[in-house]
């Protein structure tokens, strides 16, 4: 029955295609379930361009970005100054700072007094890379890391920070980057949704995410990001309710389905068709996303890996594991937020619990996915929305110290996918302030993100209200130094 | 199925048109698609060669001073005809004669260095598009004013050959099209789904069970007038209509931003479904709303409360409680937001795109862009008032403090049922006036000329009789001459009934916009509109009284071939409807519903743990507490929009996050919109609770779901409908044991009678779950 409704409404699209003329749709498009309305070409794809087929020959398949929200301090972290220790407490040069515009919380600071980090560096690997003592398990996997120095951004706040980062604009209602993905190249399981979102909190001062951050925007809400939460309902409203079993469950679709065929045969809507179809996908979900979700059968091997917290639904380290397994699964983009990492104040104390939160899961990460062979074509990516002032924000003391956000540099790290691994690329000058050697915008960033997907980010474009938009808006270079 | 699915792609395309032989407005149907293969044999500037220009010319030679290159511009006929700045011998059209106009060389070389648009550019013109341009020029080249900056006339009623179909002056219109077209009319539908269809259009809720018989019964010409009248007279038409509105306007309980911290702007949409149910003129609607803080009142006195509450309008935007931030950028945000709403929701012009440079395709500069700014730039605020805190942060000054006298008295329609303090942050300008200047790339700190309060010139200058304030605005907005503003509203509401515009872009006009299907229909309505003082309900009335809207919603294999996207309408819409009215029908056919108008937005059932894993743990929403009780069951449109994560299973069903200004919704299919309708309490309590009061009916299985089925279907079910539904009853009936039943009613807050079989009780609700999740339920058609 639910062939015959299935053909029907492609007898119907059929004649739709004859009626339009671009007909560039690939086979492996038109494979996807999970592109509901795919026959409703919305128009506004660019000459050329097939959702779902990328533009050249692809490094990476799919995306992990764990995006650590509230901005982590990069001077704690990965950008070593040992001149910020030579001259704590001193004034910072005017002449560094420039015309850098600051925040509200510092603006009437009388004195900018220099911070060097509390904490010790060394070098690692055969990059020799430096990584702080508070990643002692990152600092193990350097080699596969290609540490970005010079990130920086125009925002000096974290909602537009983030939104900037997440979506290339800083206003936001525009598609997120895991959308545009989506949008891009489709999927590979039509039992799971293709971008997710996964949320987790550190104790250090939070700040707010919010769903704008993995929205579709303008594109079809197919592409939208879908939150995984741990508990019962890990997709909202996934669970049947009790007192139904799943024999219950297909019984009522079953019936459904022949209720929603004498509606078609009336009415010859093919909206009626797809309908089913998404009954039918959902019914699927509900088997494939607790499957996914369940951590009880990985192996000793692995959670000692990831570490005890893996173990423990809605922290970091379990929303790592959990990344891996829907990425293995055919997940396009899994994005991660943690939670906690802006530290104006108490930095040393926070910073501390933050990056024991992430640091072994992060890099059990990239690990695990290249255990399995899976890192060349998964991209991994970690950092956060800005960096962090070189100077103290409040009072410096003993060892106490705060640090305000700074757009001008930050540290991100990428793995796998076809980026160079074991490199550090850019540099800041030597109280960390500013980028003395390649800079990376975000919209630079972005561009090399998708390119690594095999996505021309000037061509993957969507006209809206008779604009064309991109995600990198109007800018971006591809950083061809770090693609390997 | 796959091996089918594999075949599309081979199909070759043919190109679908409608024939048509003058380029005369009223007479054509529009098709932005570029690659019909039809050549008109007149080419029309406004409806050929535009789109292509503005699409794939004009940003590098349109009205973007700053970007233009070579110094050509495309968009106005004296600088395309002039010599080339750097080619003075040649030039870019020269009529007649494509042979030696650079424009037709350029797009035809094959030379890369020469071509254009310039293949970096990631821009090409199928070889359609270039015989339009050559066949253009050699007819003339002759351009023509953007049809949307034109003021529309009233044309006359077109001749139709079907007399006898026509009911009102809108079908002539649409009649006169399809005979071109050479299709007729659906029949029309049948009074069931007819009647369901005006219920949800004119107060979002399913028809009542009383309402269906009386009209069933009615066999009197005038029926359905009838039914129209009677439901407008339902305050529930004041709400229904606000929706749309209250995407416009975003309006939502939050600051949005970081903390996202509460905010009581409820009263004003109080005052937005009081305006809706008495009538107001959209004109003084949208005046009010603008500027009633500077009109006097009836008695020349300062304005009364009531025009004050309007003004909250402006201040439905996004607010910033994050302590870092400066504040002159966001306080420059607040005036950008309410300078874009009023291109997009109330000009239907992207002016926005005008902000940070010249408008690429649109005749708006950035000065222009900034001296409308000027208008909401003077308001007495600041950008950050105050971080996230207790109830004195839930307005944001200038306020309004709502007082129980106020209630009392003129504000009779405000729902407020305590006696706390209640402010609104509404709308107030400063005694002095604060300097415009163009903001250099849109950036708050890189000021530069001063501009004073004005209007973009290629809609209609600003009249010099005009106060240069807000209230000269609304003038200007409501100024006869005015091109847009009637249309663009005619064609949201058009858009609310018919499921989309005449323009399918309803917040773009302008020249990247779509054109509209029925040119002559908009122009029409709009007089028309405008002519009968801007009357509101007269306008939907005309609408839903037209043979247009009554056809029914069947779709023959012909009219599929011919017409998919029903662009002729000859077909009656068949829709989704909005996230908030599928709430409204679940809870009214459960007999759940609580109708009370208005108050405090509500907290229904919603999955746990969403507030709390994405706040930053500040403020009075960073915990979800449900409410109880008779909250549970109110309008869809109540329910407490929380910015950052607005209430989920409204915005699975696309309804608007409140951001920015929203004139369309996105109207999806997703999994996710089944997962719905298949676990949400709200559905699951529905179904029990109607199953409930069904089985304490002395009635038979069949007639216990024959009545679910028309409270929840609106029409009778058929035989083979109730034989389907009837075995599945007794199929779960046998199967439930006494424990599961027990299981499966245990959802929702509403209690259940001790004495009813709670086995029948668990079967029958699963019937009734399954006809809430029939695709027609929540369909209009």
């Amino acid at each position: 029955m639910e062939k015959e409704i299935l053909e029907h409404g492609l007898n119907f699209n059929r004649r739709r295609f004859l009626s339009r003329l671009s007909l560039g749709l690939g086979s492996a498009a038109l494979g996807s379930l999970l592109i509901p309305d795919l026959f409703k070409s919305s128009g506004a794809e660019e000459d050329g361009f097939t959702p779902g087929i990328p533009h050249f020959a692809p490094k990476a398949k799919r995306v992990i970005y764990l995006f650590q929200n509230g901005a982590p301090s990069q001077q704690e972290l990965f950008d070593y100054k040992p001149k910020l220790r030579e001259m704590m407490g001193q004034e910072m040069p005017p002449s560094i700072r420039g015309k850098q515009r600051l925040t509200n919380m510092t603006a009437n600071q009388k004195e900018f007094p220099l911070v060097g980090s509390f904490v010790n560096f060394k070098q690692y690997g055969e990059s020799r890379a430096w990584v702080s003592d508070l990643f002692p398990y990152t600092a193990k996997i350097v080699d596969d890391l290609c540490i970005v120095k010079s990130m920086f951004t125009e925002a000096i706040n974290h909602d537009p920070a983030l939104t900037f980062l997440q979506t290339g604009s800083q206003q936001g209602n525009r598609p997120s980057m895991g959308s545009w993905l989506s949008y891009g190249l489709g999927n590979e399981n039509k039992n799971l949704p293709n971008f997710t979102v996964l949320l987790s909190r550190g104790i250090g001062n939070g700040q707010g995410v919010y769903s704008k951050l993995w929205s579709n925007g303008f594109l079809d809400s197919i592409h939208q990001g879908v939150q995984f939460s741990k508990g019962e309902d890990p997709v909202l409203y996934l669970r049947d309710p009790e007192g139904m079993d799943r024999q219950d469950r297909r019984d009522m679709l079953d019936n459904l389905a022949q209720l929603n065929d004498l509606s078609y045969q009336e009415f010859g809507d093919p909206e009626i068709a797809a309908k089913v179809k998404q009954y039918e996908m959902a019914y699927r979900m509900q088997t494939a996303v607790p499957e996914v979700m369940d951590l009880s059968k990985e192996p000793d091997d692995i959670i000692k890996l990831y570490g005890p917290d893996c173990l423990v639904p809605g922290t970091f380290a379990a929303n790592c594991l959990l990344a891996r397994k829907l990425s293995e699964n055919g997940v396009r983009f899994v994005q991660l937020y943690h939670q906690g990492w802006d530290q104006h104040g108490n930095l040393p104390f926070e910073i501390a619990k933050q990056a024991k939160d992430v640091d072994q899961a992060s890099a059990a990460l990239v690990t695990d996915l290249k255990q399995r062979g899976l890192l060349d074509e998964t991209l991994v990516i970690w950092g956060g929305e800005f960096g962090r002032t070189s100077y103290t924000q409040g009072k410096l003391t003993k060892d106490n110290y705060g640090r305000d956000h700074h757009p001008r540099c930050f540290t991100i790290w990428m793995a796998g996918g076809g980026i160079k691994p074991g490199m550090v690329y850019g540099e800041t000058d030597e109280m960390g302030y500013n980028i003395v050697s390649n800079p990376v915008h975000v919209h630079d960033f972005q561009a090399t993100v998708l390119n690594q997907l095999g996505l021309n980010h000037e061509k993957l474009v969507f006209k809206h209200l008779g604009r064309r938009y991109r995600l990198t808006d109007v800018s971006g270079k591809v950083v061809h130094d770090i693609i390997a | 199925m796959k091996n089918l699915l594999y075949l599309l792609p081979i199909v070759v395309g043919i190109g679908w048109f409608l024939p048509s032989c003058t380029t005369d407005m009223s007479n054509r149907v529009a098709y932005n698609g570029d690659g019909s293969g039809h050549m008109p044999d007149k080419v029309s500037y406004n409806f050929d060669i535009r789109p292509i220009l503005s699409d794939k010319c004009l940003a590098c030679h349109g009205p973007d001073a700053a970007k233009r290159e070579a110094g050509l511009r495309l968009d106005m006929a004296e600088s395309a005809y002039k010599a080339l700045k750097e080619h003075p011998r040649a030039h870019a059209l020269v009529p007649g004669k494509p042979e030696i106009s650079e424009v037709f060389l350029r797009i035809t070389t094959p030379d890369t260095s020469e071509m254009m648009p310039p293949p970096s550019s990631n821009l090409k013109l199928s070889a359609h598009q270039i015989k339009l341009i050559e066949k253009w020029i050699k007819q003339g080249a002759a351009y023509e004013k953007h049809w949307a900056f034109v003021p529309p006339k009233k044309p006359a009623l077109p001749s139709v050959k079907q007399t006898d179909w026509p009911k009102n002056e809108i079908d002539y219109f649409i009649l006169q099209k399809q005979e071109q077209a050479g299709v007729t009319p659906n029949e029309q539908a049948d009074k069931e789904r007819l009647l369901k269809r005006l219920s949800l259009d004119l107060t979002g809720l399913p028809p009542s069970l009383s309402l269906m018989d009386s009209f069933l019964a009615d066999k009197s010409p005038n029926a359905y007038e009838k039914v129209v009248d009677q439901l407008f007279k339902n305050p529930a038409y004041g709400e229904k209509m606000a929706l749309h509105w209250l995407d416009l306007a975003r309006y939502a309980d939050s600051h949005g931003y970081q903390d996202d911290g509460y905010r009581t702007q409820w009263p004003w949409r109080d005052w937005v479904i009081h305006a809706f149910n008495k009538n107001m003129p959209y004109n003084e609607f949208v005046s009010w709303q603008l500027a009633g803080d500077l009109m006097p009142n009836r008695d020349g006195g300062p304005s009364s409360k009531e025009q004050l509450l309007a003004t909250a309008f402006n201040r439905n935007h996004k607010i910033t409680e994050e302590g870092g931030v400066i504040p002159e950028e966001y306080r420059t945000m607040y005036v950008t937001d309410r300078t874009d709403l009023l291109g997009k929701g109330l000009l239907g012009v992207t002016i926005e795109c005008a902000h940070c440079h010249d408008h690429k395709y649109d005749p708006f500069s950035q000065k222009e862009y900034y001296q409308l700014f000027a208008f909401f730039n003077n308001v007495k605020e600041v950008g950050m008032e105050s971080v996230i805190g207790g109830p004195d942060t839930y307005a944001k000054k200038p306020m309004n403090e709502i007082s129980n006298e106020d209630i009392k008295n003129i504000l009779s329609f405000v729902n407020k049922r305590d006696t706390n303090r209640l402010i609104v942050s509404v709308m107030g300008d400063l005694d002095t006036t604060r300097k415009t200047f163009v903001l250099k790339r849109g950036a708050y700190d890189a000021p530069g000329e001063e501009v004073q309060p004005g209007t973009p010139k290629a809609i209609l200058p600003f009249d010099d009789s005009y106060p240069k304030n807000r209230l000269g605005l609304a003038k200007w907005l409501f100024d006869k001459k005015n091109p847009l503003t009637a249309r663009v509203y005619v064609n949201l509401l058009w858009q609310e009934f018919f499921g989309k515009g005449i323009v399918k872009t309803s917040g773009d006009f302008g020249m990247q916009g779509e054109l509209p299907s029925h040119p002559a229909l908009l122009d029409w309505l709009a007089v028309d509109f405008m002519e009968h003082g801007w009357n509101i309900r007269r306008l939907v009335k005309q609408m839903v009284t037209s043979a247009t809207y009554r056809q029914s919603a069947k779709i023959t294999t012909e009219k599929l071939a011919a017409d998919p996207d029903n662009t002729l309408l000859a077909r009656g819409p068949r829709y989704r409807i909005h996230a908030e009215f599928i709430k409204d029908l679940v809870l009214c056919s459960s007999g759940l519903l609580n109708p009370t108008i208005g108050g405090p937005s509500v907290k229904p059932y919603q999955p746990a743990g969403l507030w709390e894993g994405a706040t930053s743990g500040r403020g009075l929403l960073s915990m979800y507490v449900q409410d109880h009780g008779p909250n549970l069951y109110r309008r869809g449109m109540y329910t407490l929009i929380k910015r950052t994560v607005p209430p989920p299973a409204l915005a699975i069903f696309d309804a608007s996050n409140r951001d920015l200004c929203e004139v369309k919704r996105l109207r999806t299919n997703t999994p996710l919109q089944a997962l719905v309708m298949l676990n949400d309490p709200t559905v699951l309590e529905a179904s029990r609770v109607l199953a409930a009061r069904l089985l304490q009916e002395q009635s038979g299985v069949t007639d216990k779901i024959g009545k679910a089925f028309r409270l929840i279907v609106s029409r009778k079910p058929s035989e083979q409908e109730t034989t389907l539904l009837t075995a599945y009853y007794e199929k779960e009936l046998k199967k439930i044991t006494p424990d599961r039943a027990k299981k499966t009613l245990a959802v929702g807050e509403y209690p259940t009678p001790d004495r009813i079989d709670k086995t029948k009780l668990a079967a029958l609700m699963r019937v009734v779950t399954t006809i809430y999740n029939l695709e027609e339920t929540i369909t209009k058609s």
